[in-house]
């Protein structure tokens, strides 16, 4: 029954120019999983990822959001439909600090966004619950540090700070760890743990270790269909799996293991 | 407001600099108020209309991102439409007929602004100046505008029916209450909660799309307002000097106010007020001068020196020398 999926899709399908990065996926997220999304590289997990939080329209096929189809929306508008999405190149707000960062997530909600004749001073009040969002993500010594000079892993964790003030139902994570340090890799693996209760997420990675430690449940994608689909240990098992990551990824994979 | 909120120590910094800024703007507008028994009044009426043009210009350029290569329709829009209407209705004072012009030219900004606001960098740019040259063509045909001949002699009046603009003293007392004005705008548009916004917006924009804001309207907002206040600086031009011509809606003055901007620095509040005051300037000069012919090419090549070697214009380098050196 579609209710017991937070997320779905149906036949959703993406073609450019006749080149059909993603076909008939029927993707289904339970609620309160940690659901990631795998593939070798080019298997249109990126693609799959913006038609699900509307950064790209589909060619065909439904998105449905607890049981409702969200595909005519636009990007802005599934946001505040509690669907958050972080990116896969850190994305901050590099002029502004930390806690300017997450405040402006926590603004909208007030409804005074558009005030262009009222003091920014009005936002002092969200000060205290944007310091706590960072001190939940360990970054309360950076409040006031702009974001350009933080360090890459700190970004990310700034990001994931930001998604939390939109207080979202279900996060979507485009490849969380990438470029990270191991060090860097386990704090994002907790934090992700972590801000995960109560929420549902959907994530791309590449990093098949991050997968088997967090991940409830794996989709694997390949040439733009789903391939396999189950937890870590039935999809690692499917020789399928293999077989599509071999040639292509199970070198760099061993590679930087 | 409540006692209890956190003010992080770059915050308290903030607002000792809040401070020291409010002094220098109070030691500005005192300089404002006496410059008039120092320099000629029309030249310097001259320097705060283009300085709240250009200062209307950057609002767009500095703050939300969007290099418009069409604000000359609102400059001409706004002089046009109060310079026709104080030329026929007599009993209109300058002020309404300023706020009449100022008003079409934000109506101008809300339908341009609708239009080209979807597109991005050049194709934004080329959108704008197709607008603007289409109404620069309406311009030249309609017969409210005077044509080539454009409109001349339009009264001063008198202001609020009661102050007599005929003195230069005292219309330059109402066109630096107007500057200030739309001054005081912009520095509240981009320190609000609004400015917080666009500024995240200019920072990413697919991030602040996916913390649920609509892009599109704050941009379009940041249209009209800076539509509306080039309107407002066309508007009192015309007051001030009693015409409206073509020149305003040439596309001319939509590059002109483009090298003002740069040159005095982008994205700062007051950079475009220097640059103004440098262009309408040497304008001025060289037209005395046996250089006269020569203003083009000399603003030429002071352009191509700044983007080139100072690129954040005068006002950006003197601010970057002042963080290195004082902080």
């Amino acid at each position: 029954m579609a209710d017991e999926y937070i997320l779905e899709t149906r036949g959703l399908t993406k073609e450019f120019r006749g080149f059909t990065a993603v076909d008939d996926v029927n993707l289904q997220v339970q609620e309160g999983h940690i659901h990631a999304l795998i593939g070798p590289n080019g298997a249109g997990k990126t693609t799959v990822f913006n038609l699900l939080t509307k950064f790209l329209p589909p060619t065909r096929g439904e998105i449905l959001y607890r049981g409702k189809p969200i595909t005519g929306m636009k990007a802005n508008e599934i946001a505040r439909l509690g669907l958050v999405r972080s990116f896969q190149i850190s994305a901050v707000f590099g002029h502004m600090t930390a806690m300017e960062n997450v405040r402006v997530a926590l603004q909208r909600p007030m409804g005074t966004s558009f005030h262009f004749w009222k003091s920014e001073r009005t936002l002092d009040h969200l000060n205290d619950r944007a310091i706590e969002l960072l001190e939940e993500v360990g970054l309360r010594e950076y409040a006031d540090v702009l974001t350009v000079e933080m360090p890459y892993g700190r970004k990310r964790a700034l990001e994931v700070a930001t998604t939390l003030a939109m207080d979202p139902t279900m996060m979507l994570l485009d490849e969380p760890t990438q470029g990270m340090g191991a060090e860097d890799v386990d704090r994002i693996v907790e934090l992700i743990r972590r801000v995960a209760r109560g929420r549902t997420v959907l994530m791309v990675e590449h990093n098949l270790s991050v997968v088997s430690r967090l991940c409830d449940r794996i989709t694997v994608l390949a040439r733009g269909a789903v391939l396999a689909e189950g937890d870590y240990a039935t999809v690692s098992a499917d020789p399928r799996v293999k077989e599509a990551y071999m040639g292509s990824e199970a070198a760099e994979e061993e590679a930087s293991a | 407001m409540s006692a209890t909120q956190t003010l992080t120590p770059s915050m308290k910094r903030q607002r000792r600099a809040d401070m020291r800024r409010n002094v220098f703007y109070l030691v500005l507008i005192g300089i404002g108020l006496v410059a008039p028994f120092v320099a000629y009044p029309v030249f310097l009426m001259k320097v705060l209309c283009f300085a709240l043009f250009a200062c209307a210009f950057n609002l767009l350029l500095g703050y939300a991102g969007l290099l418009s290569f069409g604000h000359a329709a609102f400059l001409a829009t706004g002089g046009y439409v109060t310079g026709y209407l104080l030329s026929s209705h007599p009993a209109l004072t300058p002020e309404l007929g300023i706020l009449a012009g100022t008003l079409a030219a934000v109506a101008l900004g809300a339908v341009f602004g609708a239009l080209s606001i979807r597109r991005q960098g050049i194709y934004f740019a080329m959108v704008t100046l197709a607008l603007a040259q289409l109404v620069f063509f309406v311009y030249v045909q309609s017969p409210f505008t005077g044509g080539e001949d454009g409109l001349h002699g339009v009264p001063r009046g008198d202001l609020f029916g009661v102050i007599s603009l005929r003195s230069n003293l005292a219309m330059y007392y109402f066109v630096f209450a107007i500057f200030l004005f739309g001054f005081a705008i912009i520095q509240r548009a981009v320190h609000s909660p609004y400015g917080q916004v666009l500024k995240a917006i200019r920072e990413n924009e697919p991030r602040a799309v996916s913390l649920g804001y609509n892009v599109d309207a704050y941009k379009w907002v940041a249209f009209v307002l800076s539509a509306g206040l080039a309107g407002l600086a066309g508007s009192t031009k015309t007051v001030v000097f009693q015409l409206a011509s073509l020149t305003d809606a040439h596309w001319h003055m939509s590059g002109e106010v483009i090298l003002m901007t740069l040159l005095g620095g982008v994205g700062t509040l007051f950079g475009p007020v220097v640059g103004a005051g440098i262009v309408v300037s040497l304008q001025h000069l060289l037209a005395q001068s046996p250089l006269g012919n020569w203003v083009g090419p000399i603003l030429g090549v002071i352009f191509v020196i700044c983007v080139l070697s100072f690129r954040s214009g005068i006002v950006g380098e003197i601010l970057k020398s002042y963080r290195k050196n004082f902080k």
